[in-house]
């Protein structure tokens, strides 16, 4: 990798890019299915210390990446608990470790949505014969395009963070070494203008997938109404 | 069979304000019950007492049917605004269906026959969320009539909707009566309680002040707040 | 949960189809590129990929005592061997050495530039209170630094004032506050020679042999880490000093300099 914009064409750029995008989707993905029934559960179930729960919730959402890569490292380090599983230093790690940082973000947000909706949806779902958790579930459904802002902030946060994956993934040429991780090198070894060039390429994968969810929303909101 | 319905003594008081003084009555199959009242009297909130979404202070409803799931399985309620889901028509119908756990090919076959019902049937892949205020409501009434239950009950139905479409919900609700299906709806339009009802619970501040058939109550009110709502002295509490 | 089980399997099945070792080395190292030179060679030769976490010479240390590198490639003879000698690793190899120098501003406000004894500029730079960017974050460069400042008779502790600026990072960065602020900084010919952003600086001290820095490599004990991929980890130690993988480490050149000297004791 040289300079941009010749990078542009290098195949490991977008091997880098690849990796990255696999990387945070999947911490997304699997964050959203623990999170968004969380967070549900929770605007529904009223129970003593719940609003402790949702504030620290809330502040969970502002938790330092670089934390909770040293903690993730210590967990799958071989001298830890993890560590026979053996994966620290793989993209495995990295996933585990990004999914740790938006679980608070789907789960609050969603938490969020899902308690404004329920004032809407819940006597008409009670008198259909529909509580608790089947219905919360329901409300969730049916909500499901205004989550994707929550979908979107978490792919956000995941994609920008680099303290994370830099501890638990370890930059490794070839296999660990993501966008923000790269930037990070390159910007160490003293190359700025590439580091910086890097840095457009990924705002600008950022954006692309922002506009894609936006059409997708789009989509839906005319064939559901 | 979970009719007649009975209160027993039954308020609500909340936040220290006494919404339903202690109210005693019996309802029984057959006649249209219509309760009446000015807006404010507690008509919606006695509905949803009898329908078991609020839980009274003090004082007992009672079903005849002792099993809870029977007694919430056999009613219905229809809202002064319905709430959809961000589905197609079909698909809002077949939910409380589904809920209750009426299988296919059933529960679509059960779906249409409603749509066909209330006359959407030719709408019935649309999403229900685009429908007008009149189809909604409509689409609410299918959605109560496929469980079939044996009390309907109906908060205002059509206190949000223009003369046309009132017409339509008012013909349905006539069906509905006529099929056997219990009644009960709150209302404080006169002309609707004269069309659609049997009987009236008039309903003043809190507390049942009269109760009579449709004719008898028109003609000659027996209580003063009956007649001065019926001349139209009262149409806030 | 699909997905991620997914990726688990994707990234353990990638395991399972090529063998790997795990080596911990230091940032300057890696940022000089030797790697990327190096590894392919012997990736061809054995199919062993070798996958290279850079850190600090401490970190790199610490990663082969906690059993999560197989092998460890720095920089700090001392501490290497105490690394053997406490058990953690099998036996310190010498593999190559390269050479620190010292960079600083044109303007050379300490009047160090082209002394061939890095002591005697040391204690000039001490002297003139002259702005130094040190990497204060437990690397051989930091270490073989505090040896020069300790040869030259200087306690840092009592003598540093604002003109010393601890860093806590890595090569590059610590290049990067010192051309910032036009300091002097201490750094390894490799990470120099691929610097870009030099701003005001320039080498100025250079060639004396206290300034030589010797690598070493040892595998991680499997007597403390069974784990450990015992086999292929010596096979990369048996390859780093054999004659191909010494001429490949001199074949390493940024602008036709060479910048590491195979030197592995036959």
């Amino acid at each position: 990798m040289h300079n941009f914009p010749a990078i542009l064409l290098d195949d490991e750029l977008w091997r880098i890019v690849t990796l990255s995008l696999q990387v945070s989707l999947s911490a997304v993905g699997i964050a959203m299915a623990l999170g968004l029934p969380l967070g549900a559960a929770l605007a529904v179930w009223r129970f003593p210390g719940r609003d402790v729960v949702v504030v620290t919730l809330n502040a969970l959402m502002g938790l330092p990446p670089v934390v909770v890569g040293l903690v993730v490292y210590l967990l799958l380090s071989r001298a830890g608990p993890l560590g026979q599983l053996g994966l620290l230093f793989t993209p495995g790690a990295m996933v585990i470790a990004q999914t740790i940082l938006i679980l608070p973000i789907a789960a609050a947000l969603c938490r969020q949505a899902v308690e404004d909706a329920w004032r809407e949806y819940e006597e008409q779902l009670r008198s259909l014969g529909v509580e608790g958790l089947q219905a919360a579930l329901t409300v969730l459904w049916d909500i499901r395009f205004s989550l994707l802002t929550a979908v979107l902030a978490g792919l956000g946060r995941a994609s920008a963070e680099v303290g994370a994956v830099m501890i638990v993934g370890g930059n490794i040429d070839g296999v660990t070494r993501v966008m923000t991780t790269t930037i990070a090198l390159e910007t160490s070894k003293g190359d700025l203008p590439l580091a910086l060039g890097l840095g457009i390429v990924l705002i600008g994968v950022v954006l692309l997938l922002n506009g894609a969810a936006h059409l997708v929303k789009e989509a839906a909101q005319r064939r559901y109404g | 069979m979970i009719l007649p319905l009975r209160l027993d003594e039954v308020s609500l008081t909340i936040q220290g304000r006494t919404v339903i003084h202690p109210l005693s009555l019996e309802i029984a199959a057959g006649p249209a019950t219509i309760i009446l009242g000015a807006n404010g009297a507690g008509k919606s909130v006695l509905m949803r007492l009898m329908h078991g979404l609020l839980s009274p202070t003090s004082g007992r409803v009672q079903w005849r049917d002792a099993d809870p799931d029977r007694v919430r399985r056999m009613q219905a309620m229809v809202f002064q605004r319905p709430v959809m889901l961000r589905r197609s028509a079909l698909a809002n119908v077949q939910y409380p269906l589904q809920a209750a756990g009426v299988a296919e090919p059933e529960r679509s076959r059960v779906a249409a026959a409603a749509l066909q019902e209330v006359g959407l049937h030719h709408l019935a892949g649309r999403p229900a969320r685009a429908f007008s205020g009149g189809e909604q409501q409509r689409l609410a009434l299918a959605r109560a009539w496929a469980l079939h239950p044996e009390v309907l009950f109906l908060d205002e139905p059509t206190a949000s909707l223009d003369p046309t479409a009132t017409r339509e919900i008012e013909s349905i609700i006539r069906a509905f009566d006529a099929s056997g299906t219990k009644i009960i709806m709150a209302t404080h339009n006169l002309g609707q309680a004269r069309r659609l009802g049997d009987e009236v619970l008039f309903i003043h501040q809190g507390r049942l002040v009269e109760r009579a058939l449709v004719d008898r109550f028109f003609n000659q009110p027996a209580s003063a707040e009956a007649a001065a709502f019926i001349k139209g002295e009262l149409p806030w509490v | 949960m699909l997905r991620f089980l997914l990726l688990l399997g994707l990234t353990m099945q990638a395991e399972a189809q090529q063998s790997y070792i795990t080596v911990a080395s230091t940032t300057s190292t890696e940022q000089s590129g030797l790697f990327r030179h190096l590894l392919p060679r012997f990736e061809r030769k054995t199919g062993i990929q070798v996958r290279v976490v850079a850190l600090g010479t401490g970190q790199a240390l610490d990663m082969g005592k906690r059993g999560d590198a197989d092998v460890v490639l720095v920089h700090a003879k001392a501490l290497e061997e105490k690394f053997v000698a406490e058990g953690f690793g099998v036996e310190r190899v010498e593999v190559m050495y390269n050479d620190f120098v010292i960079v600083g501003p044109k303007s050379d406000p300490a009047r160090i530039a082209g002394t061939k004894d890095v002591v005697e500029a040391f204690r000039k730079i001490a002297s003139a209170k002259a702005r130094f960017a040190s990497r204060g974050d437990k690397s051989g460069t930091h270490f073989a630094e505090l040896q020069l400042w300790k040869a030259a008779g200087i306690e840092l502790e009592k003598e540093k004032g604002p003109w010393y600026r601890d860093t806590g990072s890595g090569m590059g960065p610590t290049l990067n506050t010192a051309a910032g602020m036009d300091a002097y900084a201490l750094a390894d010919r490799g990470t120099w020679l691929s610097f870009k952003n030099r701003g005001n600086l320039t080498i100025a001290v250079e060639g004396d042999r206290k300034l030589f820095n010797q690598y070493g490599v040892i595998r991680v004990n499997p007597a403390k880490h069974p784990h450990v991929r015992k086999a292929e980890g010596q096979a990369f130690i048996d390859w780093l000093v054999s004659d191909e993988g010494q001429a490949a480490i001199a074949a390493y050149k940024i602008g036709g300099e060479q910048l590491f000297f195979p030197n592995a004791k036959r």
